[in-house]
């Protein structure tokens, strides 16, 4: 017994984690903790925290879910992006430990593509995508509520790696034979598989959720071509995700398998392929990509109408165009490696495939254009970003165009050109994107707008901050500056650059702040959205009163255009005249304990898996069996919402008649 | 009158970018050394800059157009009281335009397919009628080794090549893998274990390039520099017989280079037959097939896989 002691403070606390900074945060998180519960039973909210938002099924309030675990990320992504940026500002710096260094680059990446922009996206879909096709909730509202929490466990127990055991550090991409276990003893490497394997079974019921939801969930009259932009966008992805999850859910198995039960997929001895992963890890990396932007094309499809005050241009065309880009994306992924040696023939198809993909994505940065050709521009903070997106994402897509040029890319792969390109699209258009529809949607999840001075500040510092960052980045590729890399000595004349750079990152980590002040200070006193359709919409979420009731709709509408609010605004109809006597019961999903509960089983595995104490594993295992044994039998999974309660909510927001 | 006078400006604003963008296409041409992309110092590095350039050149155009459309149309179809630009809030189709934003970038992105299909399929091919300078190179963590197989002598952290002349680096690692990269000669590839692959350079002049690994290997990585040294002919010949007579590697001192450390330079006059894989798959430089290396007392020799 008291050799026990010592090791379970020696795995779980090894130096790595008992670093100074490290050591404040911790202390950090333990006051916010306690800060939490001492609120939470002053104010008597546990039975609020649990009954309305921990076991609710409902789409609204898993977006706001969605939303806050996205925001709490993009601070912790934020803040690693700040420590490198700070490590590498000067040459031959040792800000942190070369070590830590690593674990810092790979928490960013990793938490900002799963744990920040895939979440905020299904925050999104969730938040509207209902709304939109005129349905009360998603095809399976339980299974929405377990794909939520099946991510919230996988982040945390990704998040407390840097806390317990140490954080994984072999990059986001996680290629072996560096994460086996001859190179990378610690438990951070299993931490990175798990977390994602878990989350990313989330994904994949996500992609399942929303794929039948779009497809057999839309309301009367609204066909394939009356969908709105957005809720395209959301099939595509959901398509995208369902196809390039399992080949990332056997990549990192096999990893893991190499590092807990002694295979050899992976490893340098005894034969292991590593190349092999890097194949798989790709395939689902490219579509996912295109799973990180097409949504946002959508947000930025439904904003520039709005804010042009005119229809979307060529909506065949940008159907077509999304439809092309989802199976192109499955035959571009070699691009990834060009340097690996497949051969003339395989790079040229695969460089051939690659600029292929460009003259799709090209064809909707045009008709964005167009759209706003002959329109009225209002420029609000979400029709900025939207602005802003279109010459970033542009100089990102020439980039991209680049480097699947395989000669160049030859010269550029891993170079911070590279590193430049892919932060040019994934903040010029995801990020930009998720802010846009976090601006424009805002009001419809809250009930108040985000104020329109403070968000164009931080726009503005978004802007600017990101051009200082990332311009010179494309220059240090040209130096010869290579990714990840620690630090750098003097003489290859990287430093002058590399402190702009990391100014400029200051300004976005600026950014930040005021984009929180906004939403703390709009939350307070923001002005209210008492019409529900304060942008003058044109989709179906805007007939809503904000936040919109329980049951969505209180009738579904019948659609007959494809701005279908739009159509109906000129038609002079409204939906807020409804009847006493079409106001009918309404059958709504129940909340469950089931989802948290299965999450939290989940999460027991995986920390057991991750320090191999099988026995912790095995209680999360029968947890999970559990979970799912009583959810299959759970029958009394639904209630019926009777029409006086929908009639008086209605009467009370005025949108009854009589 | 006022949309004629600010078609005037539009114009002058686009001939004034495009001059631009011509201006900062040729400066590339004129910064400085450090830049070490844009100054090749050998056939295979400059067919790639010429590639990127031309790359670089055509988006440009495509930039310029779609910047002036984006800027002319924020700026002439803003909300603005009087604006006097035609509303036309239901136009959302027009055949002709919908049609030519498929096929211009098409055309335009043939211009850029061609040379890149040229250029890769070219540099899988060694220059023909010249015999290669052919050097083993392994990643170890976190160092370079080169050993040249006919020569039989081994470097650390450095290597020696004549210039003028192709050296054909046959990549593999005993370690997590990296790439092998000097950006004056030429474009990366991998080290992996348990493959070989191979990639020639050459140096158009004498003169030392420095070298890195682009793909991050742990925490030594950063300091996995190493110099290249492209000497004449003839003084690699010297040094190749000067080199011959220094220490062997002996086994041991191999298994110290695995160890996870990082090391300085160091010179070898022989190294143990089996620190680079005798058998090994890769693909080959002079065919389109697989081939396989196979090292013997004659020397090395590319046997053709069955089929290939």
């Amino acid at each position: 017994m008291p050799s026990f002691v010592p090791y379970l403070v020696h795995t779980l606390f090894p130096p790595g984690v008992l670093l100074p900074d490290i050591l404040l945060i911790d202390f950090g998180l333990i006051c916010a903790g306690i800060g939490v519960i001492v609120l939470l039973t002053k104010t008597r909210r546990w039975g609020w925290l649990w009954y309305d938002w921990l076991t609710t099924v409902d789409h609204k309030k898993i977006a706001i879910l969605y939303l806050i675990a996205s925001l709490v990320m993009l601070m912790r992504g934020g803040i690693d992006a700040l420590m490198l940026r700070a490590q590498l500002a000067l040459p031959t710096t040792h800000f942190m430990p070369a070590s830590q260094y690593d674990e810092v680059f790979t928490t960013h990446g990793t938490i900002m593509v799963f744990f920040m922009g895939m979440p905020f996206i299904f925050a999104l879909f969730n938040a509207v995508v209902p709304l939109m096709i005129g349905a009360r909730d998603v095809a399976f509202p339980r299974l929405n509520a377990m794909s939520y929490w099946l991510f919230a466990f996988g982040a945390i127990l990704f998040n407390i790696s840097f806390v317990i055991g140490g954080s994984p550090n072999a990059g986001w991409t996680a290629y072996p034979p560096y994460t086996g276990l001859a190179f990378n003893p610690g438990p951070g490497e299993n931490y990175y598989f798990l977390a994602l394997i878990i989350a990313g079974m989330g994904t994949t019921m996500t992609g399942i959720n929303f794929l039948v939801t779009t497809l057999k969930m839309r309301a009367p009259g609204m066909s394939l071509m009356k969908m709105p932009m957005f809720v395209w966008s959301t099939m595509v992805t959901s398509a995208l995700i369902l196809f390039a999850f399992p080949p990332l859910t056997v990549a990192l198995a096999m990893s893991l398998f190499d590092r807990l039960f002694g295979s050899h997929f992976f490893t340098l001895a005894r034969g292991g392929m590593p190349m092999m992963y890097v194949n798989l890890f790709w395939l689902f990396g490219h579509p996912e990509v295109y799973i990180l932007i097409i949504p946002l094309f959508g947000v930025f499809s439904e904003v520039v109408a709005t804010f042009s005050k005119k229809v979307l241009f060529g909506y065949p065309v940008m159907v077509a165009s999304i439809v092309a880009i989802m199976f192109l994306a499955y035959g571009t992924w070699v691009h990834h490696f060009f340097t690996m040696g497949a051969g003339p023939a395989v790079n040229a198809f695969f460089g051939l495939s690659t600029m292929l993909i460009a003259i799709p994505t090209g064809v909707k940065i045009f008709n964005w254009i167009f759209t706003m050709w002959g329109g009225r521009i209002q420029t609000t903070t979400a029709m900025l970003y939207q602005m802003a997106f279109i010459p970033v994402f542009m100089v990102g897509g020439a980039t991209g165009i680049l480097l699947a040029v395989v000669p160049a890319d030859y010269q550029l792969h891993n170079s911070y050109f590279l590193v430049a390109h892919f932060h040019n699209v994934l903040i010029g258009g995801t990020l930009f994107g998720l802010l846009s529809g976090l601006y424009y949607w805002w009001p419809k999840m809250f009930g108040m707008k985000l104020n329109e001075t403070q968000g164009k500040w931080a726009f503005w510092l978004f802007l600017i901050g990101f051009w200082v960052t990332f311009l010179p980045q494309y220059l240090l590729g040209l130096k010869g500056m290579t990714r990840r890399i620690y630090t750098y000595p003097l003489g290859f004349g990287w430093h002058d650059l590399n402190v702009i750079s990391t100014f400029g990152a200051f300004i976005m980590g600026a950014a930040f702040v005021v984009l929180v002040y906004n939403i703390v200070w709009s939350l307070l006193y923001g002005e209210r959205d008492l019409t529900g359709d304060p942008w003058d919409g044109r989709t179906l979420e805007w007939s809503l009163p904000s936040p919109v009731p329980e049951y969505n709709f209180p009738r579904i509408p019948v659609v007959h255009d494809r701005d279908a609010w739009w159509a109906m605004k000129q038609k002079g109809q409204s939906l807020a005249d409804l009847r006493p006597e079409d106001v009918h019961d309404v059958e709504m999903p129940k909340n469950s304990p089931i989802p948290f509960l299965l999450g939290a089983s989940f999460f027991v595995l995986g920390f057991g898996m991750t320090f191999a104490w099988w026995p912790i594993a095995i209680i999360g295992f029968v947890g999970i069996i559990l979970c799912l044994l009583f959810s299959g039998f759970d029958y009394d999974d639904h209630h019926h919402l009777k029409a006086d309660v929908i009639r008086q909510t209605e009467a009370t927001l005025g949108r009854l008649q009589g | 009158m006022f949309a004629q006078r600010l078609m005037e400006s539009y114009r002058k604003l686009v001939l004034a970018a495009l001059a631009a963008g011509a201006g900062l296409l040729s400066a590339g041409f004129s910064f400085g050394p450090k830049y070490v992309l844009l100054h090749p110092a050998g056939p295979v590095a400059k067919s790639e800059l010429h590639v990127f350039i031309l790359a670089l050149e055509l988006m440009a155009i495509v930039a310029v157009i779609v910047l002036a459309l984006f800027f002319y149309a924020i700026v002439r179809f803003r909300d603005t009281a009087g604006n006097t630009a035609p509303y036309t809030p239901n136009w959302h189709s027009h055949t002709l335009l919908e049609v030519s934003v498929w096929i211009l970038p098409a055309i335009l992105l043939l211009f850029i397919a061609i040379p890149t299909v040229k250029t890769t399929f070219s540099l899988a091919h060694l220059p023909k009628g010249k015999d290669p300078v052919v050097i083993d190179v392994t990643s170890l963590t976190w160092k370079w080794l080169f050993e040249y197989p006919k020569q039989h002598i081994a470097t650390v952290n450095y290597a020696v090549i004549p210039a003028n002349r192709p050296v054909l680096f046959e990549l593999t690692a005993d370690s997590p893998m990296n790439t092998f990269w000097v950006p004056q000669l030429g474009g990366m590839e991998y080290t992996m274990p348990n493959r070989v692959l191979p990639l020639w350079l050459e140096a158009d002049k004498a003169g030392t390039y420095w070298g890195h690994s682009g793909q991050f290997s742990g925490v030594g990585f950063e300091k996995m520099f190493f110099n290249v040294k492209a000497v004449s002919q003839k003084s690699f010949q010297t040094w190749t017989t000067t080199t011959a007579s220094a220490h062997p590697m002996t086994l041991a001192a191999y298994d110290r280079l695995l160890k996870q450390t990082t090391v300085g330079d160091s010179t070898y006059g022989n190294y143990p037959a089996d620190t680079f894989p005798t058998l090994a798959s890769g693909f080959s430089l002079t065919g389109s097939g697989m081939y396989m290396v196979m090292h013997d007392k004659k020397g090395i020799s590319y046997i053709p896989m069955v089929g290939s």
